[in-house]
């Protein structure tokens, strides 16, 4: 065995396990708040990533500029779905909501199509290119400052949720919604704030992805991989999101280094399958939650 | 003397079809406190979701009638806005979060203030009034006894420092112990701080002895309303609903009332 290639395979598995783990974060906010499994979230990451090499790459903004602002974008884009499409739907069985976020995926495919174009772009470069040498290992630098960008905005965000009182809000809407209706707390601004920020994770996300992987209008069907982490580790867990991103990303890149890139979705699907049969719940999903 | 929550010939129904309340009225003048007693399924919570405009969320809805607190209709305002003007609900089952520390709990209930500030001071009038919720502030909401979690849900109003505090049985499923602590402390309450109440109860003894006006209500209506006073001494009150047999219904501080609770329940 090649230990120095096993290192280097794992820690580009786990940068871009953390990429994993911050849209995954992103989907659970949403769920965790509104109860709303959201197919879409590949696709917002999309057009965010478009966003991004609309501000950057033709308008040659500065990526300090561009980055943020389509982070922005991508927030903004959730909180309208949630305003126009999620809301009027409340009350509406999950299976009609499931649908729309469907629908509302293939919608923007299309609208990146037509806006974009449909071939494969390229953004432009921000971050540095040498590589970075851990000893004698080797990380591409790309990956490696995605990862830790990716990090930086995970932390923010369980700080923010662990200790500010928003936090508490959201977290209080996720535990009894009548409950929070009752102390003063205005669920649908929580609901919306949930889908804005869910979605600005994922937009960073995107943005990210499309760095390394390249774009185009069907870049958000690695959103797939997305539910696999969060079925993994529970729908509504904020910290499943973190280690089952890490686990999946590491796991797809290790399979695909040893065995074959076409082995990626046998090894996970039968890992998923085997959680599921023995924690129904995910790894650190809560009990009551619905199975899809 | 000064009204602060007046219902008017309210008719309710959930899910557009199943009439529940048929023409109730009652009032709470200000200061004071007012007991809404009935049996199980009379329509007392109905009747404070109503007030509280947490009816939306079970699809139920004011199909008739007037609520109006401090002067406005309630139905003008969504309920997070009503719990900001200075009226809190504190629900039946006590409905604490139970995966937030009671800390967090307590900060959930500033929501209810303008602003939020000043949260912390109010914390110190909670932890007053439940020692014993100050020594348990870091754990979770949802290991405590029914006995905190009541506590908790009442700490959590008074955080919010309303006007009116509607409580839904906060008796239920408690120790007589525990239940006379908290009747005391929603006495003190309603004297020190001068909050108004609205308090539903099925343990009729217990919440006539605190209260100053009472309202029975049968099948979405009321049926007997007097002062406390007048309610102990009536006979069909006495028969259905305080469960006596021999004793009289006079002058009995809430200190008594666990003899009572010993005795029957009535209609449960
Ligand atoms: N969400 C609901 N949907 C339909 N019927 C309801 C609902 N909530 C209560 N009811 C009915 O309304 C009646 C009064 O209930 P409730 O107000 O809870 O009574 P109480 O609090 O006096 O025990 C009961 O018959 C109950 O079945
Ligand atoms: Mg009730």
């Amino acid at each position: 065995m090649d230990w120095l290639f096993f290192f280097e395979s794992s820690i580009a598995g786990l940068a871009t396990g953390a990429i994993y783990s911050l849209v995954a974060l992103g989907f659970v906010i949403i769920y965790k708040a509104t109860r709303v499994i959201n197919f879409a979230i590949g696709e917002i990451m999309m057009i965010s990533a478009y966003l991004f090499l609309t501000f950057a790459g033709i308008l040659e903004w500065h990526p300090l500029i561009a980055l943020p602002l389509a982070m922005l974008g991508g927030g903004l884009l959730g909180s309208v779905t949630e305003k126009l499409i999620i809301r009027p739907m409340l009350g509406e069985s999950p299976i009609s909501v499931v649908m729309v976020t469907i629908g509302l995926s293939s919608i923007l495919v299309g609208a990146a199509q037509i806006i974009w174009g449909p071939g494969p772009r390229i953004l432009p470069d921000f971050l540095p290119r040498a590589p970075i040498f851990i000893g004698e290992l080797y990380v591409s630098s790309k990956i490696a400052y995605s990862a830790l960008i990716a990090i930086g905005l995970l932390v923010c965000y369980l700080i923010y949720f662990r200790f500010s009182r928003g936090g508490v809000a959201l977290r209080a809407t996720a535990s009894d919604q009548a409950a929070a209706f009752s102390m003063g707390i205005s669920v649908p601004k929580v609901f919306n704030y949930a889908w804005f920020f869910g979605s600005m994770a994922a937009a960073l996300a995107g943005v990210l992805v499309a760095a390394s992987g390249g774009l185009s209008p069907y870049s958000g069907s690695m959103a797939l991989s997305i539910l696999v982490v969060v079925i993994f580790g529970g729908l509504d867990s904020l910290t499943g999101a973190l280690v089952g991103g890490l686990l999946v990303g590491w796991l797809e890149t290790m399979t695909g280094a040893f065995l074959g890139g076409e082995y990626k979705m046998l090894t996970i699907f039968t890992l998923l399958t085997f959680v599921l049969v023995l924690k129904p719940y995910g790894l650190f999903g809560t009990k009551e939650i619905e199975r899809l | 003397m000064e009204t602060i929550l007046e219902i008017n010939n309210i008719e309710v129904v959930y899910n557009k079809a199943v009439q529940v309340l048929r023409g109730l009225s009652l009032t709470v003048p200000k200061g004071t406190i007012v007991a809404l007693l009935g049996s199980n399924g009379a329509g007392k919570s109905t009747t404070l979701k109503a007030v509280s405009g947490l009816l939306d969320i079970e699809d139920g809805e004011v199909a008739d009638g007037k609520i109006t607190f401090k002067g406005r209709d309630v139905a003008l305002d969504s309920p997070d806005k009503l719990v900001r003007r200075g009226l809190f609900h504190v629900m039946e089952g006590r409905h604490v979060f139970e995966d937030l520390t009671v800390e967090e709990n307590l900060t959930a209930a500033t929501y209810a203030k303008k602003g939020g500030a000043g949260a912390r001071a109010s914390f110190a009038l909670v932890y007053e009034y439940f020692p014993r919720l100050k020594d348990r502030r870091k754990g979770l909401a949802g290991y405590l006894s029914g006995g905190e979690q009541q506590m908790l849900a009442v700490g959590r109003s008074l955080v919010a420092a309303p006007d009116l505090i509607m409580l839904d049985e906060p008796s239920l499923g408690l120790a007589p112990l525990l239940v006379e602590e908290i009747f005391e402390i929603i006495v003190r309450i309603n004297r020190e701080q001068g909050t108004s109440m609205l308090l539903v109860e099925q343990n009729a003894a217990l919440a006539l002895a605190v209260s100053s006006y009472g309202y029975i209500m049968e099948n979405g209506k009321v049926v007997i309303d007097g002062t406390s006073d007048e309610l102990m001494k009536n006979e069909d009150v006495q028969e259905f609903y305080l469960g006596a047999s021999g004793d009289d219904g006079e002058n009995r501080s809430y200190r008594e009332i666990k003899h009572y609770k010993r005795r029957k329940r009535w209609l449960s």
